[in-house]
């Protein structure tokens, strides 16, 4: 059961690009994707900052071939799953044993809550077809049809660790030799639902957030989609093309603290990055890089940085918070930063935290505020700590 | 004062869905969070939207809120101070 | 290695709670069961009460009961399926968010709306740091916990695991879905399900837990033997197919089966396949239903898992399941499908 995991295809589309090469090119370039809302119709434009994907669901439409009517989290899912599997070019394929393992927070929520208002008035009103969609798992179906994908389909919704949980269940389906391909990440769009349900716990920060910074206020929601295309060692022996890397390690710890707050010494997190290291083999020195989940919340950023801290204890790697570029996609954030770990390790890149000003007093390292290249990045965590105290952490490792 | 001080017992008891709990089980100095009533921070949340829905104030430092929310008796001295003169 | 059933915990439309395996059976009138349930005041700590919906407080309850009959107090994994999660919060918060034009709102029913807050909570109350997984896939969210579950255990990344498919009806979920003319027209008892021939099934609900464990113990339940699902089979051919491979991986024929517990569910459309496989793979074989009892839902699956463990423990098959067995069941063979999209077999045997 030790055998490896391939990562051979990678997807996404976030606020800073509609694709894999161009969310590289913003990272490159410090380019944030936050500003005002513009897509949503919501109360709070012009108050919130928001990540959004910068397409409208018509043009989402066009380019996955899905009807634009459907929900917008669905669109987002089809096209970064259908790039990582183009990307991963495996031309046999229909021979294969292929899963596809999802995640999102909202499902179809975006169609759900305009029917909501009409059905509010009257039950006998609203378009049916806007709530026919709203599980979560409708919404992977809509993809995995379109996809032509049917040996195994499931959804997972664990809030913030939603997609890393999907990607290393796909890991373990295919080390059981259950599925030989699995597409695996998650998804999520913006909706009034979840704009208004952060506000409420007074989280959101009203200007760009500022991961790890002393002075951070909050984070900013976003929306999009990642997703990786894993392998069996059997099937990457058939592919001529090179892997990007191995999932090497993961682990899913509970915090079991609060709700919706983490513990102040990380507990959660910290036996979620303990565990994914002895899965891996790994010592906590061997770590290049950690993708932080650094959404800019006042208690997220303590929490994991002092799990960090009791873990790392002075052999600190190099560590950024994506967040700082695409807001907090929620169900996808898993899937999207796997994708950013893959492409730092085959680049050899680190991304930096944007905005970090002033460094956290009680923390003894500042995450990198640069973007740097020609960085030996051999091994990469990526953490996704959620509400409900739900804690995972991925590693990804060179071949 | 005092009438300020029954209504809020009765609001947090409904806001907060304290089903067991009567307005008279609250004394006016009790500690609302940890000990005492042992309420939390989604509690604290709550009891922000409390102020602004029954008495027009708008809290909007959560940080603020331990202090103004310390027992039924500062919080009641809180609306008297910072309540909208109609 | 073999994945036992220690033990169980079950809210649903009949007395199931505390243990009780059909002794009452309870009629319910009209296209909508609901739950019985107990007084959760003493069981669920009443600080913890006053946050958690119907649906949590269900989802807790089962589990409770559940992990007290097993004599584990944190299980190494937990693992929950839920199709729809918690409707009552999410429905509470959309209509405060429509009808005060996003004002005002609170966070308690956004907080308590999100999918994995029945796992979360469980882990909450018992402290438990360990792994925690829900799957939220229609048809498919309760195997799907399930598998996740066995597959823990085949790592020995755990040696038992709590794994529960949970799903409820509210009025505002029950309306949208009466509107895509899932339900009965007429009012009919639940007991004549199966003799009404009409179109539309009748809406349930339910909290079902089990704990499963990789070493046996003296008070197991059963073994859960194997599990498989397949999804949009493109005819009743390809299903045969499926459940014949099945048989054949587990080493074993359909007449090695007592008892085949399938997912009727009343209508007339929806049943037309459980009557071809009747003229097929289970021509020679005794079968049962169940949705007569607990309603027809994307999770009933682990209503029809707690059935089968029951009638192996107890070794009796109550008469409203079926009439046709005449021996002690020791193999039981569960298929059911939803809406033909999800389609599942669960095989259980006696230890």
């Amino acid at each position: 059961m030790s055998s490896p995991v391939f990562v051979v295809g990678l997807g996404a589309i976030s606020a800073i690009g509609n694709n894999v090469a161009e969310c590289l090119t913003a990272l490159k370039t410090e380019a944030a994707g936050i500003g005002d809302i513009n897509n949503l119709q919501t109360a709070h434009r012009g108050k919130l900052p928001v990540a959004e994907v910068k397409l409208t669901n018509e043009q989402l439409a066009i380019r996955s071939g899905l009807p634009s009517t459907i929900s917008r989290t669905a669109l987002l899912s089809m096209l970064a799953a259908k790039e990582a599997l183009d990307d991963a070019a495996i031309q046999n394929i229909s021979s294969l044993r292929t899963g596809f393992i999802s995640a999102n927070s909202v499902g179809g929520m975006d169609r759900s809550e305009d029917f909501f208002a009409e059905f509010l008035a009257d039950n006998a009103k609203g378009k049916l077809r806007d709530v026919v969609n709203h599980e979560c798992g409708a919404v992977t179906e809509l993809v995995a049809d379109k996809l032509g994908i049917k040996n195994y389909i499931t959804t997972i919704s664990t809030a913030c660790s939603s997609s890393a949980n999907a990607i290393f269940l796909a890991a373990r389906l295919i080390k059981h030799n259950m599925l030989d391909v699995v597409i695996a990440g998650g998804t999520d769009a913006l909706t009034k639902f979840t704009l208004n349900g952060f506000n409420t716990l007074m989280i959101l920060d009203q200007q760009f957030c500022k991961p790890f910074d002393e002075n951070r206020k909050g984070l900013n929601l976003g929306e999009g989609a990642g997703y990786v295309v894993l392998v069996s060692e059997k099937v990457m022996a058939t592919l001529k093309k090179e892997a990007y890397c191995t999932l090497s390690g993961y682990a899913n710890a509970n915090d079991a603290y609060h709700q919706t707050a983490s513990s102040p010494d990380g507990t959660g997190s910290f036996l979620a990055m303990t565990g994914a290291l002895e899965k891996s083999g790994l010592k906590p020195a061997d770590i290049d890089y950690i993708n932080l989940h650094g959404t800019g919340t006042q208690n997220n950023d303590i929490a994991e940085g002092t799990a960090i801290k009791r873990l790392f204890v002075d052999q600190y790697p190099k560590m950024s918070s994506t967040k700082s570029f695409t807001g907090h996609t929620l169900g996808a954030c898993g899937g999207l930063e796997a994708v950013f770990s893959a492409l730092a390790i085959k680049h050899g890149i680190i991304y930096p935290n944007l905005r970090l000003e002033t460094p956290m007093v009680d923390l003894p390292f500042v995450p990198e505020r640069k973007f740097l290249q020609n960085v030996p990045v051999r091994n990469v965590m990526s953490n996704s700590f959620g509400f409900g105290g739900n804690c995972s952490s991925l590693i990804f490792s060179k071949i | 004062m005092d009438k300020l001080i029954a209504d809020l017992k009765a609001q947090i008891i409904e806001q907060l869905n304290l089903q067991d709990t009567k307005p008279e089980d609250i004394s006016d100095d009790q500690p609302l969070f940890n000990e005492g009533l042992g309420l939390d921070s989604i509690d604290a949340l709550e009891l922000i939207v409390l102020l602004q829905q029954h008495y027009k104030i708008k809290l909007s430092n959560a940080e603020d809120g331990p202090k103004v929310f310390k027992s039924v008796k500062t919080m009641a001295e809180y609306i008297t101070e910072h309540q909208p003169k109609v | 290695m073999k994945t036992y059933i220690r033990a169980t915990g079950n809210i649903s439309p009949q007395q199931s709670f505390g243990h009780q395996f059909l002794t009452e059976i309870i009629e319910h009138t009209g296209d909508r069961l609901t739950c019985i349930e107990p007084d959760y005041k003493g069981i669920i700590d009443v600080k913890l009460i006053r946050r958690m919906s119907r649906i949590i407080k269900m989802g807790v309850a089962a589990a409770m009961e559940c992990l007290q009959e097993s004599g584990v107090t944190i299980p190494d994994a937990i693992t929950t399926g839920t199709a729809y999660g918690c409707l009552e919060d999410t429905g509470v918060f959309l209509t405060k968010m429509v009808e005060h034009n996003e004002e005002l709102l609170t966070p308690t029913a956004f907080i308590q709306s999100t999918h994995n807050t029945i796992g979360a909570q469980i882990a909450l109350m018992l402290q438990c740091h360990n792994y925690n997984n829900a799957f939220v896939h229609r048809g498919f969210s309760f195997e799907s916990a399930l598998l996740d579950g066995m597959l823990l255990l085949a790592e020995k990344e755990a040696n038992n695991v709590l794994v529960g498919g949970i799903d409820e009806i509210t009025n505002i979920s029950h309306s949208i879905l009466s509107r895509m003319d899932l339900y009965k027209c007429e009012q009919i008892s639940n007991l004549d399900l199966f003799t009404t021939k009409s179109k539309g099934t009748i809406a349930g609900e339910g909290a079902s837990f089990f704990l499963l464990a990789n070493a046996s113990s003296d008070n197991d339940y059963a073994t859960l033997d194997g599990m498989h699902t397949f999804y949009k089979p493109t005819s009743a051919t390809e299903t045969e197919q499926q459940i014949t491979s099945f048989l054949s991986a587990q080493s074993i024929s359909i007449n090695d089966i007592d008892l085949i517990l399938t997912g009727r569910n009343g209508d007339t459309k929806n049943d037309e396949l459980y009557s071809q496989l009747q003229q097929s793979v289970f021509k020679n074989s005794s079968t049962g239903n169940y949705k007569h009892l607990c309603g027809e839902y994307p999770t009933s699956m682990a209503f029809a898992l707690w059935v089968a463990v029951n009638i192996i423990k107890t070794a009796t098959v109550p008469t409203v399941i079926s009439k046709e067995v005449k021996n002690k069941p020791k193999k039981i063979l569960i298929y059911n499908h939803y809406q033909n999209i999800h389609h599942s077999l669960l095989l259980v045997s006696a230890c």
